[in-house]
Formats: structure tokens, C-alpha cells, sequence
């Protein structure tokens, strides 16, 4: 149980800056959880923290304690890697056994604490094997089991369900988060699943080329995305971004051919004539008869409902989901509701309003 | 993935593999085969009359105490060069595997040794060793330490210990380097994480994931210590002072070549092929059951 607190924290590799400062609060018992595209960091975000690599700058505030110095040895936080990295030569239980033998703790307390967690896990009957002989899953359980039975102050996961089949991963995800409610041990986890990062968080942080660009809750990420980058990351298919200006006084945008919405949620700044960008969600995008019509490229089926690829009849791509089959024409007329609008500045990427 | 290539007549795999098998047979199954002969035979001393004596020469040989001595001589100097040069090359190894500065040129220098010939590197330590010249002799000198292997026992066994070792060191480092290379980074990250540090993380994550390289590396220094370093030994001590550094190899040499006991010194020669016989196997057995599991 602690609280994290990261201040300007830099990172760069030789001449390569990774990390432009982050800053970052995490409360009590809070899971975190960190989206971004390849590249961005987060992985080395994570080890900052873990103590694997030393920042270039800034402070890592645990429990009140700058550890940004310090040894992983010294900071008590445990980690659940993507490839596991469970000690190949060691049985289950030595694996999770290890940790506490450190520690120095005595034999009984060893083995009794193992075994706790080896049954709230569901690996009792696994910890006589060797790493080898485990299944996927099972390996991932151990991972978790090792990372748990410490009682660290802070949980780590970097892409830990990444390498499991979908179907095992939506039960890790749920047991994931069960064990962090019941644990309440503060914990950061990266993923570049969009539904893990949706469920599992409390609070989500977006990132982008080494800088955090939203934190927030993962529904309001997803209903007020701070940026144009956010916004075409969170959510599957992407938001649809048009160009568009400032128009009637900033009461409404002008998508050009003819078409101008006024905004349902108020005026926006700015002279008449600001370029924008409007953002709307694929599954906002309503068919209508008197609407814009739409000529349709590629339908992707999901089951329940179907995505519709197309263009405008100017040429702007566009996205649409719709309940159900797809329809039977190849051309389709579709209306954006006011209400689904987001608006950014088209020059900064940032929301207006 | 085995891969396999199939030949369509027998000429061409014959062609291929006769100069393999011609060289085998002429250099070691022949003579190995000679020297098996002659172990059961015992020719007087000029060399005239040849008798069939059966085991008589190995009975002799392991009544001999000299012989034993001898072999008791070859365990430590086996074992301490062992030691020595696989001590060392982990050491330069766990040195090496860390992100260090002039990494690539320090690699580099210390894979050299393997490529000087024995009799030179051995011609190397007797110019830094020499009583009278070498620069060891002064220094030890200067703290009161009266310097002369070509006198001294221990001395004599400490020399050949350490030019043997070190011409060996520049192999095991390059098989721990890449057994080191091996280990997953992430295995050791996760023990760091796990807080172990420094020697105990090395001897209980490290050293066992090394085992492999390290058993393998025993026989081969073994072998090497036993039979590879004949030169060395010769050029810079021929055995002595006194018997002081004859090994087995050696013996085998002096009493056949110069004391003519061609029966013993073969005898003796196959004692050492089924001692390596005997490790090859062990090796193997070993190798085998790291890959059946
Ligand atoms: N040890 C290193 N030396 C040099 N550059 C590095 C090192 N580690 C990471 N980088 C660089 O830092 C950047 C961020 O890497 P990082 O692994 O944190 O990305 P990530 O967000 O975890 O990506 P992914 O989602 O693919 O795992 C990358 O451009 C990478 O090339
Ligand atoms: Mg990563």
C-alpha cells in the first residue's frame, strides 16, 4: 500500500530523449493503467519506476520517499514482465519462494505464504514443476503468484496478458483486477489493449512520444478526449477527424460542402474562421435519409454490429457503425447528431470546450 | 529442425566422407591400436627380443609408485588448472557481459591468447619467469622471496599451473560469454527486482542457469590440462625439477621415447585414452539428458 508520485521525471539514452517529463500522482491503492502507441515510453516509464534503469532527471516519490536512486532492491515493487522471466531452474514454489528467502524470512512463514497465494491463484497442485513444464497461462499465474506473495508496495504490469490467447486473456484481465481490488496494492499496468485499458484502470493515462497527454478516468478519456492524438486513440474503429471552421460566432462548425452544425454544449473561442478539427465517433454517425450521402468502400462485420468504410462524395474518408447487418446499398446517407460532436483547435490538436 | 540432405548415389558420400575417415583411421585408430598391442609386449633393453607378457605391464604400472605419484601429480595440476582458468575467464566473462566502455576491443584482447602457438606463449613465461632476467624474479626478489622454478618444486608446479591456465583462459571466457549472453535479461531483472544482489544473485540465478557451460568446460579443461599441454610443460620445465612436473603426458613421452620402455609408456598411453573415453562419455550422457528435457 502506497502512494506514487513521479515529478519531471526525464529519461534519454545517449543522445535519444525518451521521457520529456512526466509527472504523475498516483493515490492509494489506485490501479493506473498506461496506453500509447510503440515507442512511446512506457515501457521504460515502467522501469524508472521498478528501478531497472536510473532516470536522467527528476524524482520517483514513493510513500513519501524519493527512491529514484535507489536499487531495485530497496524499493519493494514487484513486476509481472510480458515474457514472464520466471527462474527457469526453479520449481514453482522456489520461484515464488525467492522474494521471501531474501527477505530472510523463516521457513514456516516461506511456506506458508506460498501456498496461500498458490491457492487463491488456483496453483497448488503446480508447485513441484519446473517453468517448462507449465502451459501459458499457467507461467503467467506463476508471474503473478511471484509478484503477489511479496505484498510489495507497488505492482508493475507491462503488457502481462499480451502473450495469451483471447480467450485466457479476458479471464486474466477479470482475475487481474480482482486480485488488485482485494489486495489494494497501487499498481501500474501498460497495455496496448484497448479493452484492458478500458476496464481495468481506474484512471488511464494516455501517452504520446514520451510525453503523458490525458489522465483521467477511462470514461471520460473516452467521452472528452484532451487531444486530437487521444481521440483517434481510444476507441475502436478510431473517431472520424474532419477539417472544419469557426463559424456563426462560434456557435457552430463549418465542415464545408454546405454543411454547418451548431454546437450543442455552447460557444467556442475564437474569431469566425479558426480552424478546426471536429471529432466524431464512428458509432455516433446516424443514417439518415436527408443526411450526406456516403459511398461505401469496405464492410468490416463484427457480428452484432458493422463497421462501414466509405467516402463523402468529396472525397473525406469516414467510418461508420452501424447495429446489425450491414445495409444493402452501396451508397448510404448519414447526418452527424450535434450532441456527438468534439471539437479541437486544428493548429494544436487540443480540445475546445 | 533436423536438416537432412539426401544423396542419390553412394560415390559421392563416400568421397565425402573418406578423407575424414583415412585421416582417423591413420592418426588415431592405428596407432591407438598399435599402442594396445605393445601394452600386452615387453622388448628387452636393446630392443631384440619382443615377448607377449599379456597384462603384466599394467599390474607393473599400478604397482609402480612412481607412476602414482605421477598420476596423483596430474589430479592437482588438472584440477588446479581447471579451476584457475575457469575462475578467471568467468570472472573476465561477467566483466565483459556488463555494459562497459572499450567493450568490443576488451573482448577482443582477451581472445588472443587462444591464438598463440604453446611452445611460444610457453618461450613468453620463461622470459617473464627467468631467475636471472625475467621481470616476476625481480619483483619477488624486492619482497624477499628467493625466486627459481628450475629448483624449486612448488615453484617449478606453480609455473606450469599458470602458463597452462592461461593459454586455456581465452576459450572458457568466450563459452561464458556466450553462456552469460544467454541468460534472458529479464530473468536477471526479475531477481533484481526480487532484491537479490550482487554474489547471491549471481550464485543462485546466474551460476545455475550457467551450469551447462560450466560442466561442459570442466571436461574440456580437464582434457586440455591432461594431453594439450605437453608443449608447454616440455619447453618450459621437461618434467622438472626432479619429477616435479611430469604429468602423465609427460611420462608417457620419457618413457617411451628416451628410456625405450615401449611396453610400459604403452601401456600407460592407454590408461590416458580410456580416461578420456571415460569423460567424453560422461559429457555426452550429460549433454544428452540437457537436451531430453
Ligand atoms: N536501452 C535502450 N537504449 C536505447 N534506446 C532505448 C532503450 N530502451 C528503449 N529505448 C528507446 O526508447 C523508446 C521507448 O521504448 P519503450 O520500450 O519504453 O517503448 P514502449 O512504449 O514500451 O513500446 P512498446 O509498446 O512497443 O513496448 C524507443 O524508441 C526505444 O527505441
Ligand atoms: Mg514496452
Amino acid at each position: 500500500m502506497a502512494t506514487l508520485e513521479l515529478h519531471d521525471l526525464r529519461k534519454s539514452f545517449g543522445a535519444t530523449a525518451v521521457l520529456h517529463g512526466v509527472d504523475l500522482a498516483l493515490n492509494d491503492g489506485e490501479m493506473l493503467v498506461i496506453v500509447g502507441a510503440s515507442g512511446c515510453g512506457k515501457s521504460t516509464l515502467l522501469r524508472l519506476i521498478a528501478g531497472l534503469e536510473i532516470p536522467t532527471s527528476g524524482q520517483i516519490i514513493l510513500d513519501g520517499r524519493d527512491v529514484a536512486q535507489l536499487d531495485p532492491a530497496e524499493r519493494d515493487i514487484a513486476m509481472v514482465f510480458q515474457n514472464y522471466a520466471l527462474y527457469p531452474h526453479m520449481s514453482v514454489f522456489d520461484n515464488m519462494a525467492y522474494a521471501l528467502k531474501i527477505r530472510g524470512l523463516s521457513r514456516d512463514d516461506i511456506a506458508r505464504r506460498v501456498r496461500e497465494t498458490a491457492d487463491i491463484l488456483g496453483l497448488g497442485p503446480l508447485l513441484d514443476r519446473k517453468p517448462r513444464q507449465l502451459s501459458g497461462g499457467q507461467r503467467q499465474r506463476v508471474a503473478m503468484g511471484r509478484a503477489i506473495v511479496r505484498e510489495p508496495k507497488l505492482f508493475l504490469f507491462d503488457e502481462p496478458l499480451s502473450n495469451l490467447d483471447a480467450k485466457l486473456r479476458v479471464s486474466m484481465r477479470a482475475e487481474i483486477k480482482r486480485l488488485q481490488r482485494r489486495m489494494g496494492v497501487t499498481s501500474l499496468y501498460v497495455t496496448h489493449d484497448q479493452v484492458e485499458a478500458m476496464t481495468l484502470g481506474d484512471r488511464l493515462l494516455v501517452m504520446h512520444q514520451g510525453v503523458p497527454v490525458q489522465l483521467a478516468t477511462p470514461m471520460e478519456v473516452f467521452e472528452r478526449p484532451a487531444t486530437t492524438y487521444v481521440a483517434g486513440f481510444i476507441g475502436a474503429p478510431a473517431m472520424n477527424l474532419l477539417p472544419a471552421v469557426l463559424c456563426q460566432d462560434g456557435t457552430a462548425a463549418d465542415l464545408g460542402r454546405g454543411l454547418i452544425i451548431p454546437f450543442a454544449d455552447g460557444k467556442r473561442d475564437g474569431a469566425d474562421g479558426r480552424k478546426l478539427t471536429i471529432g466524431i465517433r464512428p458509432e455516433h454517425i446516424a443514417p439518415d435519409p436527408a443526411g450526406m450521402a456516403m459511398q461505401i468502400d469496405l464492410v468490416e462485420p463484427l457480428g452484432s454490429e458493422t463497421v462501414l468504410i466509405g467516402r463523402l462524395d468529396d472525397g473525406e474518408l469516414l467510418s461508420v457503425k452501424v447495429p446489425g447487418r450491414a445495409p444493402a446499398d452501396a451508397l448510404i446517407h448519414v447526418s452527424f447528431p450535434a450532441a456527438a460532436l468534439h471539437v479541437f483547435d486544428a493548429e494544436t490538436g487540443l480540445r475546445l470546450g | 529442425m533436423e536438416r537432412r540432405t539426401i544423396f542419390a548415389g553412394w560415390v559421392l558420400p563416400v568421397c565425402l566422407v573418406a578423407p575424414q575417415l583415412l585421416l582417423t583411421f591413420f592418426f588415431f585408430l592405428w596407432p591407438a591400436a598399435q599402442a594396445m598391442w605393445f601394452s600386452l609386449m615387453r622388448q628387452d633393453a636393446f630392443g631384440i627380443r619382443t615377448e607377449f607378457v599379456g597384462l603384466e605391464n599394467f599390474t607393473d604400472l599400478f604397482a609402480d609408485p612412481l607412476y602414482l605419484d605421477s598420476a596423483v601429480r596430474t589430479v592437482v595440476f588438472c584440477s588446479a588448472v581447471a579451476v584457475l582458468a575457469m575462475g578467471t575467464a568467468l570472472l573476465l566473462a561477467v566483466f565483459a557481459d556488463r555494459e562497459i566502455r572499450g567493450r568490443t576491443i576488451y573482448r577482443t584482447l582477451l581472445i588472443w591468447p587462444y591464438a598463440v602457438a604453446p611452445a611460444i606463449a610457453a618461450v613468453l613465461w620463461v622470459l617473464l619467469l627467468n631467475p636471472q632476467i625475467g621481470i616476476v624474479a625481480h619483483g619477488l626478489k624486492a619482497i624477499g622471496i628467493i625466486w627459481d622454478y628450475r629448483l624449486n618444486d612448488t615453484q617449478a608446479m606453480l609455473v606450469v599451473i599458470l602458463a597452462s591456465a592461461w593459454k586455456q583462459v581465452s576459450y572458457n571466457f568466450i563459452f561464458f560469454l556466450a553462456g552469460l549472453q544467454s541468460i534472458p535479461k529479464t530473468v536477471i531483472e526479475a531477481a533484481r527486482m526480487d532484491g537479490a544482489r550482487g554474489w547471491r544473485r549471481f550464485r543462485t540465478i546466474t551460476l545455475p542457469l550457467l551450469a551447462p557451460t560450466v560442466f561442459f568446460l570442466i571436461v574440456v579443461n580437464v582434457v586440455y590440462a591432461a594431453f594439450d599441454t605437453f608443449a608447454t610443460i616440455q619447453a618450459i620445465t621437461h618434467g622438472g625439477p626432479g619429477k616435479a612436473t611430469e604429468t602423465l603426458m609427460l611420462k608417457v613421452y620419457r618413457d617411451g621415447l628416451i628410456n625405450l620402455d615401449l611396453g610400459s609408456s604403452s601401456a600407460q598411453s592407454v590408461v590416458l585414452m580410456v580416461g578420456v573415453v571415460v569423460l567424453t562419455a560422461l559429457q555426452f550422457r550429460f549433454i544428452g539428458r540437457r537436451n531430453a528435457e
